[in-house]
C-alpha cells in the first residue's frame, strides 16, 4: 500500500451551488518519491493542494485519501500535521505580532505533544533552529520578526522550507513554490527542498512551470487538467510539456 | 423620579466628612450638590449612552469599612512578583502595615490622602484642581465620598527608577468603596505609577477610584492599570491628567474584570510640544460590559496624542470605546490620532465605537479608525497546518492581537506582568 493514497477524488467547493473542482483525482505516493504534478491555471492543482492540508471551505463529495492506511479527510488540521503532512504555501500568510520563534516551536511542540513524545528543550530548539536557518540563508533578525511579516516574496518561501526542514514532515506538498522567485531565490529553495530529499519522505511539487523541474528533479510528472490526472510519466514529461504546452489536454477536456 | 440607588447615595452625601480645611469641604459639598441635582446619568445622556448608570447601579451599598490587614494581605494578588514599590489601598483605605513608606528615593513623597489632609499638606492645594469642569456623576461621588487614597509628589528633577504600584483591594461583603489619589511630578521628573484593582468573585461590590496626575513641564510619566475586579463587582474610575509642554506621557490600561466598569479619562494639554499616548488592552467574556471614555483637549501648540484600544470579546460581553479629541483654536499642528480595534469571539459580543473629533485650529493632522472582526480564518488554517490546535491557534493570534496594545508598556516588568495577565485570561478559556 502506498504511503499517501488519493483514490477517485471529487470535490466541491463547500455550499449549495459550489462547483465541483476535483472530478476523480488518483494519485499514490510512496516514501522517497517526488511527484510533480503541472497542469495550467483552474486545472484544480491548489485545491488539491488545501484538500490534503484540510482547508474547511472544500467539500469532498466521494473517493479516498489515507495516509498509511489512516483516513486522512477524517482528521482535523492540526491532527493531519502531527501525522506528517506538510503544505508549503503558494502564499505564506503574515501573521503580525506571532514571532517566528514562537510559531515554530509552538508548531513542533504540538506535533511531539500529539504523537505522544516529549516537548524539545530550548537549547536543543535553538540548536536546530540555527542549523536549519543558516542553510536556507534566515537571519536571526528574520526568526525574532512575526511570522512573515516584513519577508520578500523569497523570504516568505525559504521561511516555508524552514518549517518543513524542523517539522520534517512524512508528505510534502509543495504549491507552486517557485511562484514569484528569481534565479538565485529559486536556486536556494530548491538546495532546501532537494536537502530534505528522503527515502522516508514522499512529495508532490506543484508547479506550472519545467523551471523548477530542473532544480528538483522529480521521480513522476503528472498532467492535471480539469480536476483530475489526465497524464503521467517520467521526468521527461515534463520537458514535453515545457515545449507543447497544455492544449491538447485542454481539448481532449472539452 | 429618583432611583432607590440615587435615594441611597444621597442619604450618604448628607454625612460629608469635615477633614481638610475650607477648601476641600467646599469641593465635598460642591459635588453632593451637584449629585443631588443631577442624580446618575442615564442613556439619553451623550457621555453615558451605552453605560447606563441608573438601570446597572440598581442599589447603593453601605460605605464599606475598612479590612483586615491579614485578609487584604492574602488577595492582593495582582503585580506581587514584579518589582515595585508597593502601597496597598483596602476598601478605599491606605494599610500603612501593607504598604512601602519607608526608605523612600529623596525627592519622592508618598502619604495616605487621609494624614495628608489632617496635616494640610501642601500637595494637596492640588487636589480636585483638574475636575472637568461640568458634570461627572462618578467623579462628584468620588470627590465628595472619598476620604482616603495615595497622595504622591515626585520633586524638580527627581528619576524615580522603580515603579511605584498602588494595589486597590477590596474584601468582605458587598459594599461601596471611594478611593482618590494624587499624583504630582514636578518639572523634569519621571515616574512609573501602576495602580490595580481586584476583589472576591462572588461579591457585588463597588468601587469608584479617581486620581488625579499633575504633570508638569518636561517630565515623564507612565501609568499602568490594571483591572481585575472581581466578577460581580462594578468598578468605576476617572482619570485626570494635566499636562505641560514637553511632557511625555504613556497611560496604559488592562481590564478582564468586573461586571459593568466604566474608566473615565480627561487629559488637558495646557504645553507645548508633548506627546501623550493612552491604550488599552480589554479582554471580556460572559455578560461582561467594559466602558472606556476618553477625553483629550490639545489646548496649545504641537502636541501629538494617540490612542490604541483593542478589545477581546467573547461569549456576550460588550465593550464600548468613545474617544474624543478637541483640538482647539491656538493648538495648531496637533498630531491626534486614535484606534480602537475589536476582536469578536463570542457569538453574542457587541462592540461600540464612537470616535469624535472636534477640531477649531486649521493646520492639525487628526484621524481616527475602528475595526470589528473575527479572528481571520485564513491566519487560523495556517498555525493549524503547522500542528497548533484550534485553541492554541486562537490563543496565539489573541495573545498577538493585544500584544500591539501591551508592547506600547516601555517598563519591562510590568509589561511582562501584562504579558501573563494576558495569557492567564486566554488558559482560562482554553
Amino acid at each position: 500500500m502506498a504511503m499517501l493514497d488519493i483514490d477517485n477524488l471529487h470535490a466541491k467547493i463547500e455550499g449549495e451551488d459550489g462547483r465541483e473542482i476535483l472530478k476523480g483525482l488518483s494519485l499514490k505516493v510512496n516514501p522517497g518519491e517526488v511527484h510533480a504534478i503541472m497542469g495550467p491555471n483552474g486545472s484544480g492543482k491548489s485545491t488539491l493542494s488545501y484538500i490534503l492540508a484540510g482547508k474547511e471551505d472544500y467539500e469532498v463529495t466521494e473517493g479516498s485519501v489515507t495516509l498509511d492506511g489512516e483516513n486522512l479527510l477524517e482528521m482535523e488540521i492540526d491532527e493531519r500535521a502531527a501525522k506528517g503532512v506538510f503544505l508549503a504555501f503558494q502564499y505564506p500568510i503574515e501573521v503580525p505580532g506571532v514571532a517566528t520563534m514562537t510559531f515554530l516551536r509552538s508548531a513542533l511542540n504540538a506535533q511531539r505533544k500529539k504523537r505522544g513524545e516529549e516537548e524539545i528543550s530550548t537549547p536543543d530548539f535553538l540548536r536546530l533552529v540555527k542549523a536549519k536557518a543558516a542553510g536556507l540563508g534566515i537571519s536571526q533578525d528574520m526568526l525574532k520578526r512575526g511570522v512573515n511579516v516584513g519577508f520578500s516574496g523569497g523570504e516568505k518561501k525559504r521561511a516555508e522550507i524552514l518549517q518543513m526542514a524542523i517539522l520534517e514532515p512524512k508528505i510534502a506538498i509543495l504549491d507552486e513554490t517557485d511562484s514569484g522567485l528569481d534565479i538565485d531565490a529559486l536556486k536556494i529553495v530548491s538546495e532546501g527542498v532537494n536537502a530534505l530529499r528522503s527515502p522516508d519522505r514522499g512529495m508532490i511539487v506543484i508547479t506550472h512551470y519545467q523551471r523548477l523541474l530542473n532544480h528538483i528533479v522529480p521521480d513522476f510528472v503528472h498532467v492535471m487538467n480539469n480536476g483530475r490526472i489526465v497524464r503521467s510519466g517520467g521526468k521527461e514529461l515534463a520537458l514535453e510539456l515545457e515545449a507543447n504546452g497544455y492544449a491538447e489536454y485542454q481539448q481532449d477536456a472539452a | 423620579m429618583r432611583t432607590p440607588a440615587e435615594q441611597g447615595l444621597s442619604g450618604e452625601l448628607k454625612k460629608l466628612s469635615a477633614t481638610g480645611g475650607a477648601r476641600i469641604v467646599a469641593l465635598r459639598e460642591a459635588a453632593a450638590k451637584a449629585f443631588n441635582d443631577n442624580g446618575l446619568p442615564h442613556r439619553r445622556v451623550e457621555e453615558w449612552k451605552y453605560t447606563d448608570l441608573r438601570t446597572l447601579v440598581r442599589e447603593a451599598l453601605p460605605i464599606s469599612t475598612p479590612a483586615q490587614s491579614v485578609v487584604v494581605e492574602a488577595h492582593a494578588r495582582l503585580l506581587v512578583d514584579t518589582e515595585v514599590r508597593r502601597i496597598v489601598v483596602a476598601n478605599g483605605a491606605v494599610v500603612p502595615e501593607l504598604s512601602g513608606f519607608a526608605d523612600l528615593e529623596p525627592g519622592l513623597s508618598i502619604q495616605p490622602l487621609a494624614q495628608a489632609l489632617a496635616a494640610g499638606s501642601d500637595v494637596v492645594t492640588r487636589l480636585g484642581s483638574l475636575e472637568p469642569g461640568r458634570y461627572d456623576a462618578v467623579l462628584a461621588l468620588n470627590t465628595a465620598l472619598a476620604v482616603d487614597g495615595v497622595v504622591i509628589a515626585v520633586a524638580p528633577g527627581t528619576v524615580i527608577e522603580r515603579p511605584i504600584h498602588v494595589a486597590h483591594v477590596f474584601s468582605g461583603k458587598a459594599a461601596a468603596s471611594f478611593a482618590r489619589n494624587l499624583v504630582v511630578l514636578g518639572e523634569g521628573a519621571s515616574l512609573t505609577y501602576a495602580e490595580s484593582f481586584e476583589g472576591p468573585e462572588g461579591a457585588a461590590y463597588q468601587v469608584n477610584s479617581a486620581t488625579e496626575f499633575v504633570v508638569a513641564d518636561a517630565s515623564s510619566l507612565d501609568v499602568v492599570r490594571v483591572q481585575e475586579e472581581g466578577a460581580s463587582a462594578i468598578h468605576l474610575s476617572t482619570l485626570l491628567f494635566e499636562v505641560g509642554k514637553d511632557v511625555k506621557l504613556n497611560a496604559f490600561g488592562f481590564t478582564s474584570g468586573a461586571a459593568v466598569s466604566r474608566t473615565s479619562l480627561y487629559a488637558r494639554l495646557i504645553g507645548a510640544d508633548s506627546a501623550v499616548s493612552f491604550n488599552g488592552a480589554l479582554l471580556l467574556k460572559d455578560r461582561q460590559h467594559a466602558d472606556s471614555t476618553l477625553f483629550v483637549d490639545h489646548q496649545t501648540t504641537g502636541c501629538e496624542s494617540r490612542e490604541l484600544f483593542k478589545h477581546v470579546l467573547d461569549d456576550s460581553s460588550r465593550g464600548v470605546f468613545q474617544g474624543k479629541i478637541v483640538v482647539r483654536q491656538p493648538a495648531q499642528k496637533t498630531d491626534g490620532r486614535m484606534m480602537s480595534r475589536a476582536l469578536i469571539l463570542g457569538d453574542d459580543a457587541e462592540m461600540d465605537n464612537k470616535p469624535e473629533l472636534e477640531i477649531f485650529a486649521d493646520d492639525v493632522a487628526c484621524g481616527h479608525g475602528a475595526t470589528c472582526g473575527a479572528i481571520d480564518d485564513d491566519l487560523l488554517f495556517y498555525l493549524r497546518a503547522r500542528g497548533i490546535p484550534l485553541k492554541e491557534a486562537q490563543s496565539l493570534l489573541v495573545q498577538a492581537f493585544v500584544g500591539e496594545a501591551i508592547e506600547t508598556v516601555a517598563n519591562d516588568a510590568l509589561r511582562d506582568a501584562l504579558v501573563e495577565r494576558a495569557e492567564t485570561w486566554l488558559k482560562a478559556r482554553a
